[in-house]
């Protein structure tokens, strides 16, 4: 898919968050969201995918067939949208329901993200990491071709970190597209920059 | 005409010339209706001088329905045209429909006592004006508790044609109920029967209220645009002393 | 369809899980029904005959006490973001989670009715009336505390402001629900037709009015 960004302009509560934000994303690309504390960045994920209203400006995908944009994006923020008292498994299975074109189960899933024998534990029992890579387990139970993630290294220790380069190498090279928000300098090579706030 | 006076600026400059004349015919047409009212009209021959609350009661009673469709009609404009003005209408109509409910259910109940020997009787009438009021209530509730000017029009104008449906549900059970529980003596006002002599304040007071009530919302709604400049301005200032900070 | 099951299968198990308000309802229910005759004094002929509206009103109350946390909970912790990127309809999320309270808060009282009335002195008769119209009834009550629910859903505490707003849409379903369940009443019958009719029209304006008022991006 392509994502396209014209003129973005957003606002909360009348505050000016961000004016004229434009920017093309294709298939194997990533780019990372950068700018200090209320530049915006969780603000135009949101606008992304349809969660916070635009003020001005488009936001459009092609190659996506019927789907809407909504319906063809992950989004892993910092309220991770798990039930502490459902296990790890029975999160993941909700979640792989509610988006609908089901890829890998959530054991394997669970597998892939560092936490095999994570499923049948309610995740109020888990770690900030350990939830950390439970929300991101979602990723990989539903196929998404966008995924918009929201500061996806806190929490995640150093083999997290690896382990979350690996699943983003491996989405980009099966042509997914990444957008994510960060402190940090994102694990990817050729990864571009978008500075808000500048 | 509407499209013009969408924009808030046109709406400021022509609201300001009707304003005056609509206040000082709502004024003329009450002291006309009042004089009609107390001095120039007779008592009825089986209420005697009670009947005279009527000239309020009635035209509040219009008026707490009037200002509920304007909501109506603000709502589906904000929710549907997105029109710019609609929901600064519906703010300002809010309050006054709720000031008329009240008054007349003050007055209603006023005329409740000498009438039925109680201030309150749960006829049909009185009761679908009071389930009316807590509606009115929720309003302005939930205009309260929204802080997000956007999201505040938005779920008002939901609340808003929520409540217009309820209304007539509301009246059509509450008089099945009311048919049910007794057969409380129920006072019919308009209809045919009312002498031409008491049509005729009644008519004048209920277009005084129209009036003021008018007046009053156009009113409300240049404060309300007012208070948003200021709103405006004061975050654009915050942003100017950001600035000049970084 | 998938989306309906997977959602209402999901808020029966957090409601019956630890934390979740299932059950709570209920004995909220049987506190009112309890609490009314200590007000009104022992009568029973007194209580025989008020005990549908007792009945009903406990209902209404118990209703209320568990919505704030209907859409909040889930609004607080993103999985409400996740609901709005599904496929399916937001009327259908909203559907589902109304399903899901009703089974929790509704359904149990329902069925419970005829036990609780038994306190109240209400005659077999009565007792299969009221809890007949509880039945039919209790799902309008839930629709339209979704759409207070709904409103409130951003605001914090919103317990008092949902009830504010949501009395006014339970007043008809509590005057038919009441008329239905006296089995003196010769228009009990009516009134239970109109009382399903209610609980159909609730709805389709609870989930409409819901869905408006939570689906982003405005």
């Amino acid at each position: 898919m392509q994502l396209a960004v014209d003129n973005l302009a957003c606002r909360r509560a009348g505050r000016r968050v961000f004016d004229g934000l434009s920017f093309r994303l294709g298939p194997g690309e990533a780019l990372a969201v950068t700018g200090r504390n209320g530049a915006g960045k969780s603000t135009l994920l949101g606008a992304i995918a349809g969660l916070v209203g635009r003020h001005a400006g488009e936001v459009s995908a092609s190659g996506i067939g019927d789907r809407t944009l909504a319906e063809s994006l992950h989004l892993v923020g910092h309220r991770d949208g798990l039930k502490g008292s459902l296990t790890a498994e029975e999160n993941l299975a909700f979640a792989a329901a509610l988006l609908g074109s089901q890829a890998l189960a959530p054991a394997d899933a669970l597998a892939r993200t560092g936490l095999p024998g994570a499923a049948q534990l309610p995740v109020a029992y888990l770690s900030a990491g350990q939830r950390r890579r439970v929300a991101l387990a979602r990723l990989l139970v539903a196929h998404r071709p966008l995924w918009l993630l929201d500061e996806p290294l806190t929490a995640l220790d150093t083999a997290g970190q690896s382990l979350l380069a690996g699943i983003m190498a491996e989405h980009l090279a099966g042509g997914g597209l990444i957008l994510a928000a960060t402190h940090a300098p994102l694990p990817i090579e050729g990864a571009g920059e978008l500075r808000l706030g500048a | 005409m509407l499209t013009r006076l969408a924009n808030p600026a046109t709406f400021m400059r022509v609201s300001g010339y009707a304003l005056p004349p609509l206040a000082t015919a709502a004024a003329l047409l009450a002291a006309y209706g009042l004089y009609l009212a107390f001095l120039a009209s007779p008592a009825d021959y089986q209420q005697g001088e009670t009947v005279r609350i009527m000239y309020i009661h009635v035209p509040a009673a219009w008026l707490s329905l009037f200002f509920y469709s304007i909501m109506t009609v603000s709502a589906l404009g904000t929710l549907v045209w997105r029109h710019p003005l609609a929901d600064v209408s519906q703010r300002a109509a809010a309050p006054i429909g709720a000031a008329f409910t009240l008054v007349c259910l003050v007055t209603g109940s006023l005329w409740g006592k000498p009438m039925w020997g109680t201030y309150w009787v749960w006829d049909a009438r009185l009761t679908s004006v009071l389930v009316l009021f807590l509606m009115y209530c929720g309003i302005l509730t939930l205009w309260r508790a929204l802080d997000d000017p956007g999201r505040a029009a938005r779920a008002v104008a939901i609340l808003t044609l929520v409540g217009a449906v309820n209304v007539p549900i509301v009246k059509f059970s509450v008089e099945w109920w009311s048919t049910l529980h007794q057969g409380a003596s129920v006072f019919r006002i308009g209809g045919p029967l009312i002498d031409p002599a008491m049509l005729r304040p009644l008519f004048c007071m209920a277009l005084a209220f129209t009036c003021f009530g008018l007046a009053l919302h156009l009113a409300g709604m240049r404060t309300e645009i007012l208070r948003r400049r200021v709103r405006t301005l004061t975050l654009l200032q915050a942003e100017r002393l950001e600035r000049a900070a970084a | 369809m998938g989306t309906f099951l997977a959602l209402v299968r999901r808020d029966l198990a957090l409601a019956a899980r630890v934390g979740g308000a299932g059950g709570l309802s209920l004995v909220f229910f049987l506190m009112v029904v309890t609490l009314i005759p200590f007000g009104l004094g022992p009568d029973l002929n007194l209580l025989s005959r008020i005990g549908p509206a007792i009945l009903w009103i406990a209902g209404v109350l118990a209703t209320l006490i568990g919505l704030d946390r209907l859409f909040q909970a889930d609004e607080e912790d993103g999985s409400l973001d996740l609901m709005r990127l599904s496929p399916a309809p937001f009327e259908v999320v909203v559907l589902a989670k109304a399903t899901a309270h009703w089974i929790a808060t509704g359904l149990p009282l329902a069925l419970f009715a005829p036990l609780f009335g038994l306190l109240v002195a209400l005659e077999p008769a009565a007792l299969a009336r009221t809890a007949l119209s509880l039945l039919v009834g209790t799902p309008a009550l839930t629709f339209a505390g979704a759409i207070g629910a709904a409103l409130a859903a951003s605001i914090r505490r919103g317990g008092l402001v949902i009830a504010i707003l949501v009395v006014p849409l339970m007043v008809p379903p509590l005057i038919f629900g009441v008329a239905a369940a006296d089995p003196a009443n010769p228009g009990s019958g009516q009134a239970l037709s109109i009382l399903a009719a209610l609980t159909l029209a609730m709805g389709a304006v609870g989930c409409l009015g819901a869905a408006a008022a939570l689906r982003g991006g405005e």
